[in-house]
């Protein structure tokens, strides 16, 4: 007895092959739809912004007159905090991953922080402004500083982090790990020269992409009170400072048009700067692909 | 009954060459329970040492369980519980005060699969070497070199040793498995069904090999393949429900079993 009747699978066929193409076309359009907008956001901020962009732009504080208007406190402000969130963030993400998918016994306590972990990646992150203003702004006395935004942008990116390691860290075979320990060798040296190596390229992708969100994130440094205008650079970690984010924030809120245009060519440079961090991403991450 | 038959040894010869052997592995009463599993009951082998020792038994009888236990990997599976005493070298690896990260250094395994790391074929062989501290390039470089020579499978890479060891074929992935074992210059030598993912040509070169390994190291072997057993082996142990039936001199394992389940598997009749 068959139970495969070949007429009727070929009777089937057509429909079959016309329901492929539909759906070829309306992920198609998905696509389209997305690239579209991308395309017309990008040509809008560009014509707006390019007359604006010259080198005083980069070299000059902010200004009530449009044209004298530049970002210098904001883009070494976004660099400074930078330069405090990628360490900690990554240092923390990172370290937190290893230990829950290297080191933690298996068990419903740790089952239950990996399940949290993903939850507190959907708290808003004015949440992590209030966060951050009471414990590190007023409780740790450090007052509205490059540290104090740093850090708390570093808690609101952490649980991003956090998750792309342990997948990444997740998806390293384990006979890998035991072909390591087998000839002797200790745990650490394992994540080491194993781990690591291998799961680089997941734990660098995801970790950009959560700095890129930081590098944009306006909210919390809104809540902790970061100054929009700022006529000084940074000096350290502990100085007040303003960011990108922030002083394009306050360029679109102001009435007279010119300042929107001033607005999109500081959107222009906030997107170089995220092009770079994604360079830099995908440059390691070749590097590491090739040797592994 | 169907034998395969080995030539004959003169076993007064052997007699006197065994007495003077020291063992390598005392196992005394080990049990080994997955669970509830009682995985392993009362196993009590002794291992001497530059032998080859085959483990052979119907699949699910513990054979890599008991491997595994040797050098403590079985360690890595949350649920095991174990009993009893393994003396490797009159020292109890069961022991609160024993550094399972020496024990290894001192005994290398070889998996089933081919596990190679995915680096350059160089740097699989000197990973060993390197976690245990050796960074002097030129003794690196010897030592890559022995060990692939010792795993004979020099000739084929040594002209591309920068290259990824993904990009052999899965019997030279053994052998580069076998050699970054031997880098470690181990006492005893592991092997799980080292042919099992082998073609015959490969699976040969493997067998010839532990044949010269034998000179240097004590070799205990996991196999499913009678005739391996009977080619390579001095002493076989058969494995059947997490006990030993029989351990013997190979010969007469395959030629004169005392026990009847032994000869009933050897001959094919279950298992
Ligand atoms: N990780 C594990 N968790 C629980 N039980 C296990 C585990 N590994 C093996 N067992 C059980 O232990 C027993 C022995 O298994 P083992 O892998 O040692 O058999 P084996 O003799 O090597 O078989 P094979 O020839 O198929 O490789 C089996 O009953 C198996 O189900
Ligand atoms: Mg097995």
């Amino acid at each position: 007895m068959k139970f495969v009747n070949h007429e009727e699978v070929a009777a089937k066929t057509k429909t079959r092959l016309t329901k492929n193409t539909l759906l070829k076309g309306v992920f198609a359009a998905a696509t389209g739809f997305g690239l579209v907008v991308l395309a017309i956001l990008l040509y809008r901020i560009v014509t707006q912004g390019s007359d604006y962009l010259s080198f005083e732009f980069f070299t000059s504080f902010a200004s009530r007159i449009p044209e004298n208007s530049g970002i210098k406190a904001a883009i070494l402000g976004s660099v400074y905090l930078m330069l405090v969130v990628a360490p900690v963030s990554m240092f923390l993400g990172v370290g937190t991953a290893i230990y829950l998918e290297e080191y933690a016994k298996r068990n419903k306590f740790t089952n239950f922080i990996k399940v949290n972990i993903s939850n507190l990646a959907g708290v808003p992150s004015v949440v992590f402004g209030l966060l951050g203003l009471t414990i590190f702004v007023r409780f740790f006395d450090l007052g509205i500083s490059i540290l104090a935004a740093g850090l708390t942008m570093s808690l609101l990116i952490l649980p991003i982090i956090i998750v792309a390691s342990q997948e990444a860290i997740r998806a390293v075979p384990n006979e890998l790990r035991e072909a390591s320990f087998a000839m002797g060798a200790t745990r650490w040296q394992t994540i080491l020269r194993v781990v690591l190596p291998a799961s680089i390229p997941g734990i660098l992708t995801g970790s950009i992409l959560a700095l890129s969100r930081a590098i944009g994130e306006t909210a919390p440094l809104v809540v902790i009170g970061i100054p929009t205008i700022l006529m000084f650079t940074p000096d350290g970690i502990m100085s007040t400072f303003t960011a990108l984010p922030m002083q394009i924030f306050d360029w679109t809120k102001r009435p007279q048009v010119e300042f929107h245009d001033v607005a999109a060519a500081g959107i222009i440079v906030l997107m170089g700067l995220l092009i770079i961090m994604n360079s830099i991403a995908v440059f390691i991450r070749n590097k590491y692909q090739k040797r592994y | 009954m169907t034998t395969i038959v080995k030539p004959e040894v003169k076993t007064a010869e052997k007699e006197t060459v065994k007495k003077n052997k020291s063992s390598v592995y005392k196992t005394e009463q080990l049990n080994l329970w997955y669970g509830s599993n009682h995985a392993l009951k009362n196993i009590d082998l002794d291992i001497k040492e530059n032998e080859v020792t085959a483990i052979i038994g119907p699949s699910g009888c513990g054979k890599s369980t008991y491997i595994k236990t040797l050098n403590r990997m079985i360690e890595t599976i949350p649920s095991v519980k174990t009993s009893g005493v393994i003396n490797y070298r009159d020292k109890n690896i069961f022991d609160k005060e024993y550094q399972v990260e020496e024990l290894r250094t001192k005994v290398g395994m070889v998996f089933q699969k081919p596990n190679p790391f995915p680096k350059s074929i160089y740097d699989n062989i000197a990973y060993g070497p390197r976690i245990h501290g050796i960074k002097n390039k030129k003794i690196l470089d010897q030592i890559v070199e022995k060990s692939l020579r010792g795993a004979a499978i020099w000739d084929e890479v040594k002209d591309r040793l920068g290259e990824n060891a993904y990009g052999l074929s899965g019997g030279q992935q053994q052998r580069i498995c076998i050699a970054r074992c031997l880098a470690i210059e181990p006492d005893v030598i592991l092997m799980d069904e080292p042919t099992s993912a082998l073609d015959p040509i490969s699976t040969l070169k493997v067998e010839e090999l532990v044949q010269d390994l034998k000179k240097d190291y004590s070799i205990i072997i996991v196999t499913h393949n009678m005739q391996q057993a009977a080619r390579i082996s001095d002493k076989t142990a058969f494995f059947l429900n997490g006990e030993v039936v029989e351990f013997d001199e190979t010969d007469k394992i395959f030629s004169n079993p005392s026990d009847e389940r032994t000869e009933d598997y050897i001959s094919g009749r279950f298992g």
